[in-house]
């Protein structure tokens, strides 16, 4: 799927000399652009603020993300149960995070915290439960 | 074999079918689109024109005051939005005034009572939003607005209750004129048929029917199997000519003239509350403002002769113009207000004239033909004349047990505080809102689902009920309305649609999983 | 049937929810107390905002839609305050108005109230407000308030509203739209996506569809920057390829019975398409994430006054609009771009309306009649409006927030507020955006000081 492809290639890009990015951390977004040194430390250039220069490190080194979506839930008073990563995980991971809970079909009643998929994907990771979701009624 | 087949399932022919269903035969209409009023009947002004602008003498004439006249009566009769509102045709120059005098003299002559032109000032008195630039105007006080879709589904819907077949979803691919001599071999199976469920056909009336010698006949070939008539009714619309030269070798030529529209928010709806004309200017033929009967303010039509007869799309040009000309006749047209634009086709034949009757050569072939402006004032009329036509070979008597009388669907919105508990009593449905923006109930949708031709698309709850139509165009209702057709109609949502064809909503499952 | 309470509150998404929990905070009690909303469920459109990043500045903690919703409703719970579900409010009138209309729907107004009420005899009491509702349980219901709460949120500028030409198949969804076939349904609209308007909803739908396995093609941006959050820019459509196109806008939707393809262009200056830069895309789906418009039709039918820019109402400082004992507050007010502010301001909401109730009739001081001072706020220079408008001097809070948008997309600009024409505070910003809400905070005391204060100014230089 190509979006494993773009996750992967980010990754790929990450370990190449020059890497151009846009701070997300306050509404400015700054371009940064990150050089790895021959040492293999970073080369940070662009950012206004210290906090530009973590985003970019981490970024770079360690890319993570929370994954949202939802799984099916039988006899609920919906189809769908929205669920999320409990924590980050690495962005190289979305997608094979969502293969992971394609096929998984909770029981209603559901709430908020239960255990939607343990460990996705090898992340060590739970997929949680974001939303109640009841019985349906009658 | 049916003794009438209509091609076309707008308001000429759910017209000409209603007016038909008042006698014992046997009425089928065929119908391309998934629902009655899909074509050029559902994309109009929604105007009932007072009669002034057709040539005396002319079939647009005659039949524009007779519908004209029928159309308060059928509104009560049919229970479809209609309303007297007057119009004004407006003159921009006082070098113009002559063409008003004319336009006058032509409407007097046509038969449209209680015209007169008015001055500046009392048209500023009677709609203050109008032009600085207008001169003076025609006041035609019989000019009126009709649902567009409220009529041609009322129509329908009687017809249907009144035995006419419908049947959706079947495109005519071709017409064929048949002949033998003497009594035909086909078809009298089930002219039998015909006659056994009619009971009393006397025998006379019956071989009348037959032909005398020579039989002609109409062999439909469709996407839903080969029909047989003795009589065909051509409502094609853009398509008429198609079907005509068919069978006729005297040859018809249609051109799809398009129009383009903007309708704008019930917030301006009472921007004018006349039907606002232009008498032709140097920037070309004028375009109309009006309130319609929904209490919207509508612009249009531009009219571009194009080649395509699906070219249903809107264009920046056309839409450009729409609001450019809507300018001439109202000061600041409020550009801010529209919620949707939409584009029609007339049918324009080459003649100028409708088109209507047997073409000569094709015995039994009624064309409808070529019926744009004043087509939808003129549908009660036609549907009458034509039926008169139909009658003349037919001669069928007329049914003992016809309904003339049709009830719409309640509409929560309009009804008053009474109404409504009432309606609620009957059906706690009505008390759940699912159109928010023009206050459509869940009971309405159903209503409009499971009477006679009930809907089953998106659009077909919109005709209906308004659901949809308002300001946030189906953003909330859409998927409610969606689940509420799957529910009633037996289906997944995933089969509903917007308007039949390939126009569903849903392509499947999140995550591409197949869910039973 | 008929109810009477102290403060009726329309809709309970995010804003009705905090309005409801601060009214009894304030000391209304719950039973006084009634949330109304449309959808059979409470959380409103968080619901179907099934992405994390609410709450930051509430919870100190990044929630989901449906969780930062829970959060609100929890507290409803506990404070037992009564919600009616599936319910429509059809129209809200003002006591006089109601008492000369012929007795509908409505049973006539009660006497007592119709007796004290007649103007200015007394002050201490509130003029009743009539709401009429409708559910399917109850079917037609009056309910007399003293205070109502506007929280009716806002709706998506539709196809028809931009206005686009070209055919009108099926395939064309409002990115809300669209996200409730997909988070609440389960339901995909559409397989091959272009998004008109980089509005945070349609970046989010980019990735949502894209998790789900549909391709989306472009992302296209009439403005020449994004309204959407950098973060979301990043996150939804970076992370994924997904292309975005500043400048550019669709002059043209194929497909007669389902969308075929769209035609893109780039445009100029004056956001005309330039000829020569159309590009046509097939695609199934067209979403649109072009804006959002306060729904206010129940408060013009109340008569309340609007304000043109925001399309939501025109409120003094308590957040209460020109109808007396009317408050709004959340996106029926203006767009907000963080749920945090719409709970803050819509607690602010409640606690007035509540005030309110508890002194009794409020002094008609909106037009600047002559019982104290009326302070008028004007949006100069690329500020496009400020909620509130006006400050009656004597209501304003210790710290009174004043919020608005600017105009237009800012680098190292100073925000200046004027106290008639004296320049009072000047904050450099480093950015400021469209996409986001900007705000100043006045201190009560620092009012005093201008005794002879009639308009606060704000601007950008």
């Amino acid at each position: 799927m190509d979006i494993k492809k773009s996750g992967i290639e980010t990754e790929t890009k990450a370990t190449q000399e020059k890497q151009e990015l846009v701070c997300i951390r306050c509404p400015i977004g700054c371009r940064i652009t990150v050089e790895s040194n021959p040492d293999r430390t970073l080369h940070i250039t662009g950012n206004t603020c210290g906090r530009g220069a973590e985003y970019a490190e981490k970024e770079l080194t360690d890319p993570t993300r929370i994954v949202t979506s939802t799984v099916r839930v039988r006899n609920g008073n919906q189809p769908v149960v929205s669920v999320k990563t409990k924590e980050d995980i690495p962005k190289g991971k979305i997608m094979e995070c969502m293969e992971a809970i394609r096929g998984v079909e909770l029981e209603a009643p559901v709430h908020i915290g239960d255990v939607a998929l343990a460990d996705v994907a090898g992340t060590g990771v739970d997929m949680v439960v974001t939303k109640d979701v009841g019985l349906v009624t009658a | 074999m049916h003794d009438v087949i209509i091609i076309g399932a707008g308001v000429s022919g759910c017209a000409v079918a209603r007016e038909l269903s008042r006698y014992d035969m046997s009425v089928a209409v065929l119908e391309r689109a998934s629902d009655v009023c899909e074509g050029t009947s559902k994309a109009n002004s929604g105007i009932v024109h007072a009669g002034y602008d057709a040539e005396p003498g002319t079939k647009k004439a005659l039949l524009n005051i007779q519908g004209s006249r029928r159309m308060e009566e059928l509104s009560k009769e049919l229970d479809f939005p209609y309303k007297r509102n007057g119009s004004l045709v407006l003159c921009f120059e006082e070098s113009d005034r002559g063409k008003l005098q004319e336009l006058l003299d032509k409407g007097q002559k046509n038969g449209v009572e209680n015209l007169r032109i008015l001055e500046k000032e009392e048209l500023r008195k009677l709609e203050p939003n109008l032009s600085e630039h207008v001169a003076a105007a025609l006041y035609a006080p019989t000019g009126g607005i009709v649902c567009p879709f409220g009529l041609t589904i009322a129509l329908a819907e009687n017809a249907c209750v009144n035995g006419v077949e419908f049947h959706l979803n079947t495109e005519v691919y071709s017409v064929e004129k048949m002949e033998s001599e003497g009594e035909a071999e086909s078809g009298t199976e089930t002219e039998t048929e015909a006659s056994e469920e009619s009971g009393t056909e006397p025998e006379s009336e019956a071989e009348t029917r037959a032909g005398r010698g020579k039989k002609i006949w109409y062999r439909l070939e469709t996407s839903g199997g080969i029909f047989e008539s003795r009589m065909v009714v051509n409502a094609a619309g853009v398509y008429a000519d198609v079907f005509h030269n068919m069978v006729s070798g005297r040859k018809l030529h249609i051109t799809p003239r398009k129009g383009e529209y903007c309708l704008f928010d019930k917030t301006v709806g009472d921007y004018v509350s006349h039907t606002v004309f232009q008498l032709p200017t140097k920037y070309g033929k004028g375009v109309l403002v009006t309130p319609t009967v929904h209490g919207n303010l509508l612009i249009g039509p531009t009219a571009e002769d194009i080649g395509d007869k699906e070219g249903v799309n809107t264009t920046a040009g056309g839409l450009e113009d729409v609001l450019k000309r809507g300018g001439l006749s109202v000061e600041r047209v409020p550009f801010g207000k529209v919620i949707t634009s939409f584009a029609g086709l007339r049918a324009h034949e080459d003649g100028e004239d409708f088109v209507i009757g047997e073409p000569g050569d094709a015995e039994g072939f009624v064309d409808v033909a070529g019926i744009e402006s004043p087509g939808l004032t003129c549908a009660p009329a036609i549907g009458e004349y034509v039926a008169g036509l139909i009658q003349k070979r037919i001669s069928a008597p007329e049914k003992k047990n016809f309904t003339a009388r049709r009830t719409g669907i309640p509409s929560v919105a309009l009804a008053d505080g009474a109404k409504r508990q009432e309606l609620i009593r009957k059906d706690p449905a009505y008390a759940n809102v699912i159109c928010r923006c023009e206050l459509v109930t869940e009971g309405e949708i159903m209503e409009a689902i499971h009477r006679p031709l009930g809907a089953t698309t998106l659009d077909g709850i919109k005709r209906r009920t308004r659901a949809g139509m308002g300001r946030c165009q189906a953003g909330f209702c859409a998927p409610k309305t969606v689940e509420i057709l799957a529910r009633e109609l037996g289906s997944d949502m995933g089969e509903i649609s917007k308007a039949g064809g390939e126009s569903g909503f849903l392509t499947g499952y999140t995550k591409a999983v197949e869910w039973e | 049937m008929k109810k009477r309470v102290d403060i009726l509150i329309v809709g309970g998404g995010p804003a009705g929810l905090a309005a409801a929990v601060a009214a009894k905070e304030a000391g209304i009690r719950s039973e006084n107390i009634l949330l109304v909303e449309r959808d059979g469920e409470l959380g409103g459109i968080l619901n179907q905002c099934i992405h994390n990043g609410f709450g930051l500045h509430t919870f100190k903690e990044e929630l989901t839609g449906p969780e930062y919703a829970a959060r609100y409703e929890g507290k409803v719970y506990d404070a037992e305050i009564p919600y009616l579900l599936n319910t429509i409010v059809v129209d809200i009138r003002m006591e006089k108005e109601a008492e000369e209309k012929e007795s509908g729907a409505m049973e006539s107004a009660p006497a007592e109230t119709g007796e004290k009420n007649k103007d200015g005899n007394d002050s201490c009491v509130n003029k009743m407000k009539y709401v009429t509702a409708m559910n399917k349980s109850e079917g037609l219901l009056t309910v007399e308030a003293k205070a109502v709460v506007l929280a009716m949120g806002c709706r998506e500028r539709s196809r028809g509203a931009l206005n686009i030409p070209g055919y009108r198949p099926a395939g064309i969804y409002s990115a809300g739209t669209a996200q409730r076939y997909v988070n609440i349904e389960g339901r995909m609209p559409g397989r091959e996506v272009v998004i008109l308007g980089s509005g945070d909803i349609g970046l989010i739908m980019a990735r949502r569809m894209t998790l789900e396995g549909a391709k989306v093609k472009l992302v296209a941006e009439l403005l020449p920057y994004s309204g959407g959050l950098k973060r979301n820019i990043v996150q939804c459509l970076d992370d994924f390829s997904i292309p975005l196109k500043l400048s550019h806008t669709i002059i043209d939707i194929d497909g007669k019975e389902r969308v075929k393809g769209v035609t893109v262009a780039q445009v100029d200056e004056n956001r005309r398409p330039i000829a020569g830069t159309e590009e046509y895309i097939s695609c199934d789906t067209l979403l649109l994430s072009c804006g959002l418009i306060p729904e206010n039709e129940l408060s013009a039918g109340l008569g309340v006054t609007l304000n043109p820019v925001t399309s939501g109402p025109v409120v003094n400082e308590s957040l209460e609009t020109d109808v007396e004992g009317v408050f709004a507050c959340g996106n029926v007010l203006h767009v907000h771009d963080l749920v945090d502010y719409v709970s803050e301001e819509a607690e602010n909401a409640g606690r007035n309306a509540a005030a309110y109730i508890m002194r009794g009739r409020s002094e008609k001081e909106m037009t600047g009649s002559s019982s104290g001072q009326v302070i008028e706020i004007k949006a100069d220079k690329g500020v496009r409006y400020t909620v509130p408008s006006l400050l009656r001097q004597k209501y304003v809070q210790e710290e009174q927030v004043i919020r608005f948008r600017v105009g237009d997309a800012y680098r190292d600009a100073v925000l200046a507020v004027y106290f008639n024409d004296t320049p009072v505070m000047r904050i450099n910003k480093r950015a400021m955006v469209p996409g986001e809400m900007e705000q100043v905070k006045l201190k009560k005391s620092k009012l005093k000081d201008y005794p002879e204060l009639r308009e606060i100014r704000i601007a950008i230089e």
